[in-house]
């Protein structure tokens, strides 16, 4: 199983993943355990989903994935993640700022897929503060990756004002 | 911060000098690349895996060796950070560096190994290689003679400073579908190519004179070329940053990524529609629009500070001993003819220093010179130089009192080729002889050419004409804007030349036409002289440009002059030009 980086610490996964139905066939769907689920899935069989007798559900995005198609349902979730192809496919980057920043998500909000150690810094800057590290990456090296840089220039999920306004205010 | 000189008001920069925090990036950039290279070398970190992490250094794995792109961030440098240049050179390349035509500099021969070294060198003079190359927001580029030129109405250095900031490291744009190109230009004349780039923005007064941009997208060259169009008539100067997250954002959802061919911006523009692609950007910024990302006139303010400024004297223009020297030395008229530009300042004058000299690479400069030409920057334009996208170095405050002293010393120094907007002044991609991507080389047919137009009076005669080459349809050399391009193309294995003609950049940019079958590389330079020819003939005065000849009675008539009547068998035309 991948090794989980939450909160910049290592974590236990008490989530299982399901991956998107082959031709017709919809995924059978496990009664209890913290489901992961495509949004397909989510968007076909909520109600069953929520109607188990146990266990918390969450959302993952393919890159393709408007986020705003989850906005009315982030209430009942309690994941979203956010599906990497490739590391240098950016797209996710942008869900990230969307979901926290114009739906409102608080959540936990986990990068899924191929997540190197190089691109830590980055996701977590966009909003993302969970990590399914790809298999072979050396766990030390990665969570040493969130101190790459110690400032940054821009608005981001995680300093909001650039940092021309913080500059400002702490001058004033 | 307003200096008055003659009762004009005048606010002209020279360098940005970095900040605390400015420093504090560059720094960790290099430890922080220096641990990936240590990775990878380890068997950490795989060759695809490292890739794109060396690419947003600048680092290319080439022909020959690694190459290593350096910014020059809108074309700025002082002569600390050239003799920095010139050590790099010296110590880690085989003694010679090649400006490119997006205000880079290039090296061609260091060792991987030794990259993290060189990144370190390069941030003790606050430079670095960061996002050259990879797909994201590269290095921004303006007008050569941003802040000097009479013909300016805003200077673009603290918006492309600004800019600088903002795309360093951004975190949502750094794996983009492809590479992307931010230009600003500040003046009547656009000198930056703002309309072939992913954003052009150019700088104007609004109504009530407050500053602003015309927002261009979607241009670019490549291997389709088009030029962009304008999607915001006037934003605002606090919206800059706003606005620019709108378009990035837009681009990097829905810029296509299943065929690298068709990733960049103007793909999604033209599918799209402009006006879709408008009003996706709009929707998008309505809700970015006054958020944390509004700049702040402190802000503009602080930035602006943050620039040196020349501290020009009240000098008298054009002194009796400078017009003097013009009426008695042919050779030094002609010089300031073309390699001599006009100034905001009385008595000052900005210089290109040509490296287009017959037989050198376009471009390319040694350590020697780039010492030497650091020293005359020193002692004629307050120790700053800036580098042109047609890859020649300008000294941009000279007095008008120096120029022929100067004069005399760019010769000794090979650096005073009268030939800016002449036909020996080409543009070039460094081709087959360097790149990897590479149908042709580019370098000796830019050489073959020069030699066939070597003769200054000539070149002086036919007048203004842009000629560019590139050695693939990547377009690095950008010869879809050249009044006359060259592109190498391959034909079964061989080297073979596209000829086109009608390109031009600035306001009135356009996309050249093919003219016909490409050549054999020795055919290229009678190709051209018979351009040359034609225009001569038809031109009906000395005012009319080539271009504009070219615009006037189109490109039959150059054709015909090259392959005969369509009748003519190829055969027989190779005939007439090996006999001529
Ligand atoms: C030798 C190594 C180089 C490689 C491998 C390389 C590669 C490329 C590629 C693949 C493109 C096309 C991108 C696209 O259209 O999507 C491109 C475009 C470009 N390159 Fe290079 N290049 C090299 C050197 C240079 C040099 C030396 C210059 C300057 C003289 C340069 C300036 C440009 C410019 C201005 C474009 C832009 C055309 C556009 O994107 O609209 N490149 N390069
Ligand atoms: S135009 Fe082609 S040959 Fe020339 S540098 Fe670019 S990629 Fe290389």
């Amino acid at each position: 199983m991948a090794t989980l980086i939450r909160h910049a610490k290592p974590a236990q996964d008490s989530w299982l993943r399901l991956e998107p139905a082959a031709e017709g066939a919809p995924p059978a769907i496990p009664e209890r355990g913290d489901l992961l689920v495509p949004l397909k899935l989510w968007q076909s069989s909520a109600g069953v989903l929520l109607g188990r007798p146990s266990g918390r559900i969450g959302v993952w995005l393919a890159p393709d994935e408007d986020p705003a198609l989850i906005a009315d349902s982030l209430d009942a979730l309690a994941l979203v993640a956010v599906f990497f192809p490739q590391f240098t496919d950016g797209r996710g980057y942008s869900t990230a700022r969307l979901l926290r920043e114009r739906y409102g998500w608080r959540g936990e909000l986990r990068a899924i897929g191929d997540v190197q150690r190089d691109q830590l810094f980055y996701l977590s800057r966009v909003g993302f503060d969970a990590f399914e590290l790809n298999d072979g990456i050396d766990l030390q090296s990665a969570l040493s990756a969130f101190a790459d840089f110690s400032e940054a220039y821009q608005t981001s999920v995680e300093r909001p004002l650039p940092l021309f306004c913080r500059r400002s205010t702490e001058a004033a | 911060m307003v200096s008055t000189i003659s009762g004009v008001r005048l606010r002209v920069l020279q360098m940005y000098r970095y900040d605390e925090v400015d420093q504090r990036l560059v720094d960790e950039r290099v430890a922080q690349f220096r641990d990936q290279t240590r990775r990878h070398l380890a068997g950490q970190l795989s060759e695809d895996d490292f890739r794109p992490l060396r690419l947003q250094n600048g680092l290319y794995i080439q022909r020959f060796a690694p190459m290593l792109r350096v910014a020059i961030p809108y074309g700025l440098l002082s002569s600390r950070q050239l003799r920095a240049l010139a050590y790099i050179a010296r110590r880690w390349d085989r003694g010679t560096g090649h400006f490119s035509t997006r205000q880079n500099i290039q090296f061609n021969w260091p060792k991987l190994a030794e990259v993290p070294d060189i990144l370190a060198h390069l941030a003790s003079v606050q430079m670095h290689a960061i996002q050259t190359s990879g797909n994201c927001i590269r290095n921004t580029t303006t007008d050569h003679l941003a802040g000097v030129a009479p013909d300016e109405i805003v200077d673009p250095l603290v918006w492309c400073e600004l800019v600088r900031q903002w795309s360093t490291f951004h975190p949502e744009f750094a794996y983009l579908p492809r590479k992307f190109k931010i230009a600003v230009s500040g003046a009547e004349q656009d000198r930056a190519a703002i309309q072939v780039h992913d954003i052009g923005l150019q700088a104007l007064h609004g109504e009530n004179g407050e500053i602003g941009f015309r927002v261009w997208v979607g241009g670019g060259l490549g291997r389709t070329p088009v030029i962009g169009t304008v999607i915001r008539e006037f934003l605002p100067w606090r919206h800059m940053l706003s606005y620019l997250e709108a378009i990035l954002r837009v681009y990097n959802r829905y810029g296509r990524r299943d065929n690298k061919y068709k990733a960049r911006i103007k793909i999604l523009v033209k599918e799209l529609t402009p006006d879709l692609f408008r009003a996706q950007v709009e929707a998008e910024w309505a809700h970015l629009k006054d958020g944390p990302a509004t700049l702040t006139g402190a802000e503009v303010r602080r930035i602006e500070g943050r620039f040196t400024r020349p501290q020009y004297r009240k000098l008298e223009p054009l002194p009796l001993q400078y017009t003097q020297a013009l009426a008695r030395e042919p050779g030094f008229a002609r010089w300031v003819g073309r390699n001599v530009h006009a100034h905001k300042v009385p008595g000052y004058a900005a210089v290109t220093l040509s490296l287009k000299k017959t037989g050198v690479p376009p471009g390319d400069a040694t350590a020697e010179q780039m010492d030497a030409v650091a020293d005359l920057a020193d002692r004629y334009s307050f120790g700053e130089l800036r580098v042109s996208h047609e890859q020649n170095l300008i000294l941009s405050d000279v007095r008008q009192s120096d120029l022929h002293a100067l004069w005399h010393e760019a010769k000794a120094l090979g650096l005073a080729t009268p030939n800016i907007g002449l036909i020996s002044n080409i543009i070039s991609c460094p081709g087959g002889d360097f790149c990897a991507l590479a149908n042709a080389k580019s370098i000796p047919v830019a050489e073959a050419i020069q030699r066939r137009f070597d003769d200054l009076d000539y070149q002086h005669d036919i007048g203004e004409l842009d000629l560019n080459i590139s050695g693939c349809m990547n377009s690095c050399g950008h010869h879809h804007v050249g009044h006359i391009g060259i592109l190498g193309v391959d034909k079964q294995g061989a080297e073979y030349y596209q000829v086109s003609i009608g390109g031009a950049q600035g306001n009135e940019a356009s996309l050249g036409r093919v003219i016909g079958p490409a050549f054999a590389q020795d055919e290229v330079p009678e190709v051209i002289a018979r351009l040359v020819e034609t225009y001569l003939a038809r031109r009906d005065s000395e005012a009319e440009r080539f271009i504009d000849v070219v615009r006037r009675i189109g490109i039959e008539p150059f054709r015909e002059n090259i392959y005969g009547n369509t009748h003519q068998t190829r055969e027989a035309r190779a005939g007439q030009l090996a006999a001529a």
